[in-house]
């Protein structure tokens, strides 16, 4: 382990703006992603539902 | 309409891949966290630090595996696009249009991490070289399949003409990666090489395939999802839908 | 009265022979290119004035402009083969003759080679004729307009197959112009790089051998694929 203290991971050595820029857009690309898709989910299984329950109730 | 198509195999079909897909994506889930945490822990604490680029060379450890990942999410589409285009399932077809947008995400990424590494290491955020470039090209790539689906409106013909330009596209790839090497080799004054990647130890080479582990695993849990979004869309008028959402 | 012109065609291509087929396409297409002048000049003069327009953007600096000439013509000749792109198919589509095509005996990749060699003569050729008096505005030698027109000549067509396949693929797409941009642009690199580098290559003393042979390389095999892979795209937009 090369790190002293939490500031010293943090600073990356002077590069902090950069390894940090790369790792935390990706991250946020790979959290946001899923959770699009969740909500795109949602809405398809909720319209659907509502779809199906008027029809249950015309019958 | 659904239930007479012949099943070529028993989760070719819509109906019986949805839970079975359903089933799958929390554990890639798993998986992509494991090999996330694994990565990430080799890639911050185990490896040491490079000799001539310092802390910096650590944005390797998400750059290639997502340069990695854009390229062979593209060869996998291509193939779902293929296979769907020359067996008219439907199924690989949704498929691949579930992977192009991770597909362009990593390209994108690709790209950006590659620009926060170019601006420590060579004092310019962007270098045409000819990573770089063909990176961007296959962004392109991508943007075009997605944009072309977008625009037609009609599943079956947006799947086809789609698998038709996967399939180009796939063609064009090593011509255009081999065109842009050539033509970067020609004007080497005026660029740097990327290629200079620090030399490689063998803790560096273990977290960057973990990290593309992490990366692939992701995708696919991901595509899953998509394509179970992209199932319940398409097919919302038949049966096996109404039952699938109880 | 374009559609009894297919009809007619329709009974008589069995009767010629594949060449034959080929060349009658060309032929009708290069007729109604002819009846309607001014979608051949609107290409030639948009090629001329993109071309025009680059000293101005960047000044008269002749050292400048013989060092940017390839590029920008080879881009503005891009450009204007893409302008064109979307007229292919487009009216053949509208009035129904493209189905008649579809149905009739003669094999639809013959017809479409047909239709793509009438849009590069129709598009492709004027621009490789006047490439050379817009070199001279960049101040290129005899020699490097030679090689400018040779990478032309090859790589034209090569625009013009490549092209097809986006334009079969975008027909009756709304928002079709700008995406067929998107899509066929990429596709074009391998030709602005080897079409333009042949020139820069010649100029630097190199030699274009190289340049010119791998773009002919690449035009053998878009001749084999693109009239396949726009076959396909046709047959999808028809269904």
């Amino acid at each position: 382990m090369q790190w002293n203290s939490i500031g010293e991971f943090f600073a990356m050595g002077g590069y902090g703006f950069y390894v940090w820029g790369s790792f935390g857009v990706t991250a946020l690309a790979l959290l946001i992603e899923p959770l699009l898709l969740r909500k795109r989910q949602n809405d398809v299984v909720t319209s659907l539902r509502r779809e199906r329950s008027a029809d249950e109730r015309q019958k | 309409m659904s239930n007479k198509i012949i099943h070529w195999f028993k989760y070719g079909s819509p109906q019986s891949f949805y839970p079975l897909a359903g089933k799958m994506i929390p554990w890639f889930w798993a998986l992509a966290a494991i090999f996330c945490v694994a990565g990430l822990w080799i890639g911050f604490f185990v490896a040491p630090t490079d000799a001539t680029q310092g802390e910096a060379y650590r944005i390797i450890f998400i750059h290639v595996p997502a340069s990695w990942m854009s390229m062979f999410l593209y060869i996998v589409m291509a193939c779902w696009a293929g296979i769907g285009l020359s067996l008219n399932t439907r199924l690989s077809s949704m498929m691949a249009s579930a992977i192009a947008p991770t597909g362009a995400m990593f390209a994108f990424l690709s790209l950006w991490t590659g620009a926060l590494w170019g601006k420590p290491m060579w004092g310019t955020w962007w270098v045409w070289d000819a990573r770089l470039t063909s990176e961007l090209i296959l962004l392109f790539l991508y943007l075009g399949f997605m944009a072309l689906q977008a625009a037609i409106d009609e599943p079956r013909r947006a799947d086809k003409a789609g698998a038709i330009l996967a399939l180009v596209g796939v063609v064009n790839v090593p011509i255009i990666y081999f065109s842009v090497k050539w033509w970067n080799t020609l004007h080497q004054g005026a660029s740097i090489s990327m290629s200079k990647a620090p030399t490689m130890a063998i803790t560096m080479l273990w977290g960057m395939l973990v990290m593309a582990l992490a990366f692939w695993m992701y995708s696919i849990a991901v595509a899953l999802q998509r394509a179970r979004a992209i199932m319940l869309e398409r097919e919302r008028h038949t049966d096996w839908v109404k039952y699938a959402v109880e | 009265m374009k559609q009894a012109d297919a009809l007619n065609q329709a009974g008589t291509l069995a009767e010629l022979g594949t060449l034959g087929v080929l060349l009658a396409v060309a032929r009708r297409d290069l007729l109604l290119a002819l009846r309607r002048k001014s979608e051949v000049m609107t290409v030639l003069f948009f090629f001329v004035i993109v071309v025009s327009l680059f000293p101005l953007g960047i000044g008269p600096e002749m050292a400048l402009l013989r060092i940017i000439a390839p590029g920008v013509l080879w881009v503005a000749a891009l450009l204007a083969a893409m302008l064109s792109l979307n007229r292919l198919f487009a009216a053949d589509y509208a009035d129904g003759t493209l189905e008649q095509m579809v149905l009739s005996p003669a094999p639809l990749g013959l017809l479409v080679i047909g239709k793509i060699l009438a849009h590069w003569l129709v598009t492709g050729l004027p621009l490789v004729l006047i490439a050379p008096l817009l070199g001279l505005q960049y101040d290129l030698d005899g020699r490097a307009l030679g090689v400018l027109m040779l990478s032309l000549l090859i790589g034209t067509p090569l625009l013009s197959l490549i092209g097809a396949i986006g334009a079969a693929l975008t027909l009756g797409v709304r928002g079709g112009g700008v995406l067929l941009s998107l899509l066929t642009l990429p596709l074009y690199i391998p030709a602005l790089i080897f079409g333009a580098g042949a020139v820069e290559a010649d100029i630097s003393g190199l030699g274009a051998t190289g340049h010119l042979s791998l773009l002919a390389a690449l035009l053998a095999l878009a001749c084999f694929f693109a009239p396949w892979a726009t076959t396909a795209g046709l047959r999808i937009a028809l269904e």
